[in-house]
């Protein structure tokens, strides 16, 4: 007994050591980042925490997350269990029952018991799941789902939950306790009768069963994937209170470095995401360029960041230069500048993370270091940006011509103190021939409505979105300082846009630049008029049947699905349909994060996709709420040969048709 | 070795207009912008910098605004830039101003001896395409004019080998150095500056050397030096056409009647 006990606290040292060890490195690791302020509104963390860690909000929106949620909570509730085996190893005698009265203790080890036959059905359920039915988004080219490690975490949780039952129930068998335990009564009742020592060896077998598993599975959390056991609950306190695709501005000092091209210009919290991923494929699922075979999949970004990580880490504690790129050509632990480029950010991939993940910033630092300190980049971004630079409009057109649209309205010149309503009319508002349709329409609503409106005309200039999102953050940061200015000169204090991109760039990352002014997309502003009655649709147009294309950047990076659907329901006298994938679950047209000004050469084009999927709800009129969108359905119909049997339409064009114009 | 270019800033002329009462051209907000050809020539300079080391200089005559055009030129990595600017220099035509920038080129000719000399083929706002014929033979360069791609360069045997871009055809031609090269966009691609070099660039000292320094004879520069002047500018009266049909509202429409109409005339055919 004495030595079964010493040999136990030896091993237990030991195992204790080498796991505190690991968290140690890992947490070295991580140290290794950039700075970033993380730790301001604990409250809104704690509750966020509590929301997303405890409660699993995200991982429940798949069915099969509810067995994660009960293998979650079984083990937390057995992490007591286990606590309490621990220490009885070390300390005879030390059990809860000593510090608990009889009637709690006898609950507890009863719930215990129950807990432990749920999470073993759990554990079955998961085994069933990766070997029979596997989705397709657990599958991965670096990633299967029935992975050696996958399954030897669950052989081993199942071991444990076995010995557990077993010990139990020989103890039981023995007539050595008087516990409350249903499900080792019921092993016990199939033992009972064997002879003493068969019992007692049983007993001592699956002791130590139960403890070196116990031990080796608390080692062989931090090497691997379910390392998000031990990081996810952080990692969802220190996620970003902002907008996903607002990300932090850069200091432009003499001799800085401008975006991440090795991986300790992460910051702390991009290295703790890489350690925290669990490989669950949701981001994978959805992202846009995966779906359409771009070598871009979210998923991989932080894989390869962790392992890059795993590899340099050690290297760049002692020296500047770690031996693995970052970007390159794409190998484990190396992102290509194909992937880079591939992406819309179009938020999916971070808005569906169950541990709250920030794959698309990620992106947006390593093309601020691409575009800034390399300039390398795909070439059809040069006259883009030259335009950017140049005229303030992505097309380059001379900026008098910003006024075209608006020659039959008169003059309609924002008036300081007198105006309520900025129209902000967008670049694509602007100068695009069909979107011009668009912005003619939202000013005709406006006339209805009485509202009080003017714009900057040759003065606007572009809000910089794309550019921003393309990692040229020095030209963004000259564009959002200009238009700043050029807002509070005016004395503006409401802007209407017809642009999700204006619409979030102005209201989320100006913030950034000091202004705090009330911001407003079409859709919102036109479903308030219409509840107030201030516009009464007289006509009852027929439209068809009609469906809406939800704007990432009006939804996702928004959360503004409603008032569109809103404004259609009441103008086209009956609630639009929805495409297959919706809301959160949205799929972009192709055209965000710079991806409008670039070819899209590998794989299929993701607006065609779209596109597809919204005629198999075969619609006579395709809704959208963004100039982008516009563009890119329309070209994806023509594509189709389908641009005369459905038409695209904005959801002021709509409006505006039902008001009789 | 010293490879020069020079550059001229011009208003973006897609965004000039001129004013209809008084024939002059509307400057007012108009933004500046390098003279799209220079850009090729300040490029091509950089990158004879990139693989032999050369030095480059940036030279511009012009008003003192032209100091923020010298700085982009500094961002994309020009080791000096030369603005050359005096009241008595202003209103020049091609003549006067290629005095003044071989004069500057002399005057740098000097220190170090200058290899290369590029030149944009024209201006946007000139179309003259004097000012770099005249450098050559002011310094008595050889000229070598519309290149489209620089074969080789022997800097020891000092001789350069080009293509020049001409008519519907192309020549392939030899020069020894001293050399002054006009180009056309075909060159190259210009570069894009990196941020650092922009910050850099944002407090480099760009010399400016007025006539105190050049010492010219006032009588030969300037307005005064110019044997050309322009007496008159006016945008070509249209004194012929229509608006056709609804653009806005039936595009698809309008493009039918637009299409008939140059049918109806023989300028399209089917
Ligand atoms: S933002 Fe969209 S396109 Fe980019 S990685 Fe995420 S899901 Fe993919
Ligand atoms: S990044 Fe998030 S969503 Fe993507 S696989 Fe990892 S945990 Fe899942």
């Amino acid at each position: 007994m004495v030595f079964q006990q010493t040999a136990f606290i030896v091993i237990f040292a030991v195992s204790a050591i080498s796991f505190i060890f690991s968290c140690y490195q890992r947490l070295q690791l991580i140290a290794i980042g950039a700075p970033e302020n993380r730790f301001d509104s604990p409250w809104t963390r704690l509750l966020g925490m509590f929301i997303y860690a405890f409660a699993q909000k995200r991982v429940l929106k798949r069915p099969y997350g509810v067995n994660h949620l009960v293998l979650f909570w079984a083990f937390l509730v057995l992490l007591l269990a286990n606590g309490e085996f621990l220490l009885e190893g070390l300390i005879p005698g030390a059990t809860l029952a000593a510090v608990l009265p009889a009637t709690p203790y006898h609950v507890l080890t009863a719930l215990f018991d129950i807990v432990s036959l749920v999470a073993l059905i759990s554990v079955v359920f998961a085994f069933a799941r990766r070997i029979f039915f596997p989705p397709e988004y657990l599958k991965n080219d670096y990633a299967k789902p029935a992975s050696g490690e996958a399954l030897l975490i669950l052989g081993m949780i199942a071991t444990l939950m076995i010995a557990f039952f077993l010990l139990n129930g020989a103890h039981m068998a023995l007539g050595q306790t008087d516990q409350w335990r249903p499900v080792s009564a019921a092993i016990a009742g199939l033992i009972y009768g064997l002879p003493v020592d068969t019992l007692q060896g049983l007993a001592k077998v699956a002791w130590w069963v139960h403890a070196l598993v116990l031990l080796a599975f608390m080692n062989f959390l931090p090497r691997s994937k379910h390392m998000h056991i031990l990081t996810a609950i952080p990692n969802c306190y220190f996620r970003s209170l902002e907008k996903p695709n607002t990300q932090p501005k850069e200091a432009f000092t003499k001799g800085a470095r401008y975006g991440v091209s090795s991986v300790d210009q992460f910051s702390w919290k991009d290295l703790l995401d890489s350690l925290t991923c669990t490989e669950c494929g949701r981001c994978q699922d959805l992202c846009p360029a995966h779906n359409t075979g771009k070598p871009l999949n979210p998923r991989r970004i932080v894989h390869d960041i962790k392992l890059n990580l795993l590899r340099n880490g050690p290297i760049l504690s002692v020296s500047y230069k770690g031996d693995m790129p970052l970007i390159g050509r794409a190998t484990d632990g190396t992102i290509s500048e194909e992937a880079i480029w591939s992406c819309t950010t179009c938020g999916a991939c971070t808005s569906v993370c169950p541990v709250l993940i920030e794959q698309m910033p990620k992106i947006v630092k390593l093309r601020r270091h691409l575009v800034q300190e390399k300039v390398q980049f795909p070439e059809e971004l040069l006259s883009l940006f030259e335009n950017m630079e140049q005229r303030s409009n992505p097309w380059g057109i001379a900026p008098s011509e910003r006024t075209k649209w608006s020659t039959l309205l008169g003059d309609r010149t924002f008036k300081p103190g007198e105006t309520e309503y900025l129209f902000f009319v967008g670049c694509a508002g602007a100068f695009d021939s069909r979107n011009k349709q668009v912005t003619v329409a939202l000013a005709t609503i406006l006339d209805c409505a009485g509202v009080s409106w003017g714009i900057l005309g040759k003065d606007e200039l572009c809000c910089g979105d794309s550019v921003r999102r393309l990692g040229n953050e020095y030209v963004f940061d000259r564009m959002a300082r200009e238009n700043v200015a050029l807002l509070k000169e005016r004395q503006v204090t409401r802007i209407v846009t017809q642009c999700p991109h204006c619409f979030s760039t102005l209201k989320n990352d100006y913030r950034q630049y000091g202004l705090e002014i009330e911001v407003i997309h079409h859709s919102e502003l036109i479903a308030e008029l219409l509840k107030s009655g201030r516009l009464k649709p007289s006509k009852n147009l027929n439209q068809g049947r009609v469906v809406f294309h939800d704007s990432c950047y009006l939804g996702r990076h928004n959360d503004t699905y409603d008032a569109p659907r809103a404004v259609l329901t009441m103008v086209s006298g009956g609630q639009p349909g929805e495409l297959g994938r919706n809301r959160e679950n949205g799929f972009c047209c192709g055209a965000g994060g710079g991806r409008m000004w670039m070819e899209e050469q590998t794989g299929s084009r993701i607006n065609l996709e779209r596109v597809k999927e919204a005629i198999r709800q075969e619609p006579d009129t395709l809704c959208v709420s963004c100039p982008y969108c516009m563009t890119m359905m329309d070209d994806g119909l023509k594509d189709l040969g389908m641009a005369d049997r459905v038409r695209v339409k904005d959801i002021a064009e709509v409006t505006a048709e039902a008001l009789g114009h | 070795m010293l490879v020069i270019s020079c550059i001229k800033q011009v208003p973006d002329t897609t965004q000039v207009k001129i004013d209809p009462v008084t024939n002059t051209l509307i400057r007012d907000g108009i933004p500046f912008i390098i003279n799209p050809y220079d850009a090729h020539a300040l490029e091509e300079s950089l990158r004879l910098k990139d693989r032999y080391r050369v030095r480059t200089v940036a030279l511009s005559m012009g008003p003192p605004n032209t100091v923020s055009t010298l700085r982009k030129a500094c961002a994309l990595g020009v080791d000096e830039a030369i603005l050359l600017s005096d009241r008595c220099f202003g209103g020049a035509d091609t003549l006067a101003t290629s005095k003044v920038l071989s004069a500057a080129i002399e005057r740098l000719a000097q220190k170090e001896e200058v290899g290369i000399v590029f030149c944009g083929k024209q201006t946007i706002d000139g179309d003259t395409a004097q000012v770099g014929p005249g450098i050559a033979s002011r310094l008595g360069f050889s000229q070598l004019t519309l290149v489209d791609r620089i074969e080789s360069v022997d800097l020891v045997r000092k001789r350069i080998k080009v293509r020049r871009k001409l008519e519907g055809r192309h020549e392939i031609v030899e020069a020894p150095l001293p050399v002054m090269i006009t180009v056309v966009r075909e060159l190259n691609r210009p570069r894009y500056p990196v941020v650092a070099m922009r910050l850099a660039a944002e407090d480099k000292e760009i010399k400016v050397w007025d006539n105190s320094i050049l010492k010219l004879d006032v009588e030969t520069v300037g307005l005064k030096g110019s044997p050309t002047w322009v007496s008159k500018i006016f945008s070509p009266q249209r004194d012929q056409g229509e608006i056709i049909g609804d653009g806005l509202g039936d595009p698809d429409g309008t493009a039918g009647l637009l299409l008939e109409k140059l049918l109806a005339k023989e300028l399209l055919a089917l």
